[in-house]
């Protein structure tokens, strides 16, 4: 074989990954974006090109309630995963002395992943139920006298499922960025006379920025992106953009499934850009 | 001297190009005989059961390999994926939608040997010579085409059958007796305030929006037309009653899947819900009460039946007729009743079933001995009867059958605001 040019090796470096991210990632997204055009009756696909998917989704007033109710389970997701991600991780790096220790309590974090994602749901339901494990307790201790409704098929259920599972895509970014954090710099902000709140707020927290962020954004595309996690502690009564794509897929109706995955891929994107625009995760990495 | 080095790349190279050889020109090898057969049946879990698959092998020695899905991915794959399957097991409304797609094939009546025997319903729609013909999309209005490759429909016995029927039943409202403490007469009671938060119906739209339309009449809300047939203003109409009650919080869940429905009965999280027969039969197995209540309005019924593939030709294509041959001739009919079901071909069915199975299932008689599922569990003991009597009792009052409407887009998508509502 003749030498090839340092140009050309890196491209063919490259390629590999360049192939895999256009056929599983490109190619698809512009395949979704090309149906979303299209027509559909019940029992057949129909390619076009009109606006009619869009029209309708635009149009609808579900549509928009459909997709606040998106950002509130993100937002109210995202503030709790992050106040108890934040707290674990905090407890993990700065109260934990020794490493066997840390890792040993992390490991624990990481049981419960251990099984699957619809497992660890569904287990809710029967402890919250009307006759759950939760209720009887509460009537047995003379907290109540009626079981609780709202526990189970409510926001309360969808929300308490969301940070029960995602919870630990905050504990593990920001656990890394404090391991990361020089112990000196603690101890001098401590010789300056800072007290212990002003070192998590002017020393921890800006160095965790990076660690935040990519906790956050895991939740927030997770639980925008989530519907099953909907149907079942919501017992299909509320709806999240995800559960309008399954139920136009359910019904055949491919192309205004991929116009609504089109407007929330975008809305994704537009959210992440926000995001970063707050922190460069590629230069505090 | 060139020496050759077998470098990672070459042997990926090489491996590649042979698996690619292998598949491609693999020679074509045909079945010699029936017994090296597989068929692939698709369909909901109703009659997609284990024990009919080891039954097939024991009885006509081919293999059925069975996939159970829920109604709409059936209608998905049988109207998009025609080379998935062979045989499509599906209801008659999900013909109406696919059989036009024409990826399946029409069966020849004269290779059906008991064709004769099948019940009127599913011939020219009567039960009986008196009966009159109930709402929505009847079996028989969908039961015929034209010609071996017809995709129309035709009103009367061509002698070429779109599906060969299997399997059919009333549903009405399941109900917990023990958590109810009084008589339930009318599909009205679904709305009613008592049950605030503790009923339920099913999230599939074809089906439920048929349950709504029986509680609304039953209302005296409006008198539909055909309740399998709607216009825009009375879809509209139907469910804004229903949006205003999920608002109140009358329901406590919707349910997609069978395994759902009975959950909700047999925790209490819901005492009054549209359910299907085996899920009664579900709840009651974990000795829980549990009734199928026959109300006043009648029946809302449903009808199956098997589909060949039109890629099916050949050998395949005769097995698959042995297969339904088989299927009417009484032991699949007997399996299925003893679930509550009810066979295309009754007469034949009595022969795998007890007197007492027969009495009790079929002609609405007290059991004379227990009741068991076919699985074993008991299900009514001595002197009990079935809910709302006999073969005719039952079937003679149907109301309306599932259906997809003219306008099943557009209550489609009236359906997924009703949801997000």
């Amino acid at each position: 074989m003749g030498r090839m040019r340092a140009g050309t090796v890196a491209w063919l470096q490259a390629a590999p990954m360049a192939f895999v991210l256009l056929v599983f990632l490109v190619a698809p997204i512009v395949m979704i974006t090309i149906v979303s055009f299209w027509q559909a009756t019940e029992f057949s696909i129909i390619p076009a090109f009109d606006f009619d998917n869009y029209e309708f989704l635009f149009g609808s007033s579900v549509t928009y309630r459909v997709f606040l109710n998106t950002f509130k389970y993100a937002l109210i997701t995202w503030a709790f995963t992050f106040v108890i991600g934040f707290t674990v991780a905090y407890f993990l790096a700065f109260h934990v002395r020794t490493l066997t220790w840390q890792i040993t309590l992390f490991l624990l974090c990481t049981i419960p992943f251990w099984t699957s994602n619809i497992i660890r749901m569904i287990s809710w339901i029967p402890f919250l139920g009307r006759n759950g494990i939760a209720n009887s307790a509460l009537i047995s201790w003379g907290v109540i006298d009626e079981p609780l409704e709202w526990l189970l098929f409510s926001d309360f259920a969808v929300i308490l499922a969301f940070v029960h599972l995602y919870t630990l895509f905050m504990v593990v970014p920001i656990f890394n960025t404090m391991m990361r954090i020089d112990k000196s710099l603690i101890e001098a902000a401590r010789d300056a006379g800072a007290n212990g709140a002003q070192i998590l707020w002017n020393v921890i927290v800006p160095l965790c920025k990076p660690g935040i962020m990519i906790g956050s954004i895991f939740v927030i595309t997770l639980v925008m992106g989530d519907f099953i996690t909907v149907r079942f502690m919501s017992g299909s009564q509320s709806a999240n953009v995800g559960r309008l794509i399954s139920n136009d897929i359910a019904l055949l109706q491919y192309p205004s499934a991929a116009a609504t995955a089109v407007v929330l891929l975008l809305t994704v994107l537009i959210v992440i850009a926000i995001m970063l625009r707050f922190v460069d995760i590629r230069k505090e990495l | 001297m060139k020496t050759t080095k077998i470098s990672r790349r070459g042997v990926l190279k090489g491996g590649a190009a042979f698996a690619a050889g292998s598949t491609l020109g693999a020679p074509m090898i045909w079945a010699q005989n029936i017994k090296d057969v597989t068929l692939r049946q698709f369909g909901t879990g109703v009659s997609n059961l284990n024990e009919v698959g080891q039954k097939v092998k024991e009885d006509l020695g081919f293999t059925l390999e069975m996939t159970a899905l829920d109604t709409d991915s059936v209608t998905q794959r049988a109207a998009t994926q025609p080379n998935s399957f062979d045989i499509a097991d599906i209801e008659y409304f999900i013909c109406k939608k696919v059989w036009p797609a024409g990826n399946l094939q029409a069966m020849d009546t004269s290779k059906i040997k008991n064709y004769d025997k099948i019940v009127g319903i599913f011939r020219d729609g009567k039960l009986t010579p008196e009966s009159t013909i109930a709402q929505g999309t009847a079996p028989h209005t969908v039961g015929f085409t034209s010609g071996p490759d017809g995709t129309d429909f035709v009103q009367e016995e061509s002698g070429w059958m779109t599906l060969i029927p299997t399997i059919y039943n009333a549903d009405t409202l399941g109900i917990r007796p023990d958590l109810i403490g009084r008589p339930i007469k009318n599909w009205s009671e679904l709305l009613n305030p008592e049950f605030k938060g503790k009923a339920s119906i099913l999230d599939i739209s074809s089906i439920g929006i048929m349950d709504m339309a029986m509680v609304i009449e039953s209302m005296g809300e409006h008198t539909y037309g055909d309740k399998g047939n709607m216009t825009k203003d009375e879809i509209d109409m139907t469910l804004a009653i229903f949006t205003e009650a999920k608002k109140a919080g009358q329901f406590r869940a919707f349910w997609k899947s069978f395994d759902e429905s009975v959950n909700l009965m047999a925790s209490g999280e819901v005492v009054i819900q549209s359910m299907w027969s085996p899920a009664i039969t579900a709840v009651k197995s974990k000795g829980i009460e549990c009734v199928y209540q026959p109300l006043e309005e009648g029946y809302r019924s449903w009808g199956g039946g098997i589909g060949l593939s039109k890629a099916l030709t050949g050998l395949e294509r005769d097995a698959a007729y042995e297969y339904i041959n088989w299927y009417l001739d009484g032991w699949v009919g007997g399996f299925l009743m003893r679930q509550g079901y009810y066979s295309a071909v009754p007469e034949t069915s009595k022969n795998y079933m007890s007197e007492n199975e027969w009495g009790y299932w079929f002609e609405g008689k007290e059991a004379t001995d227990v009741i068991t599922s076919p699985f074993g569990d008991p299900l009514a003991q001595v002197g009990e009867m079935r809910d709302g009597g006999s073969f005719e009792q039952r079937m003679g009052s149907v109301a309306c059958w599932n259906s997809v409407m003219d306008q099943n887009q557009y209550m489609v998508r009236k359906w997924n605001e009703f949801i997000a509502a």
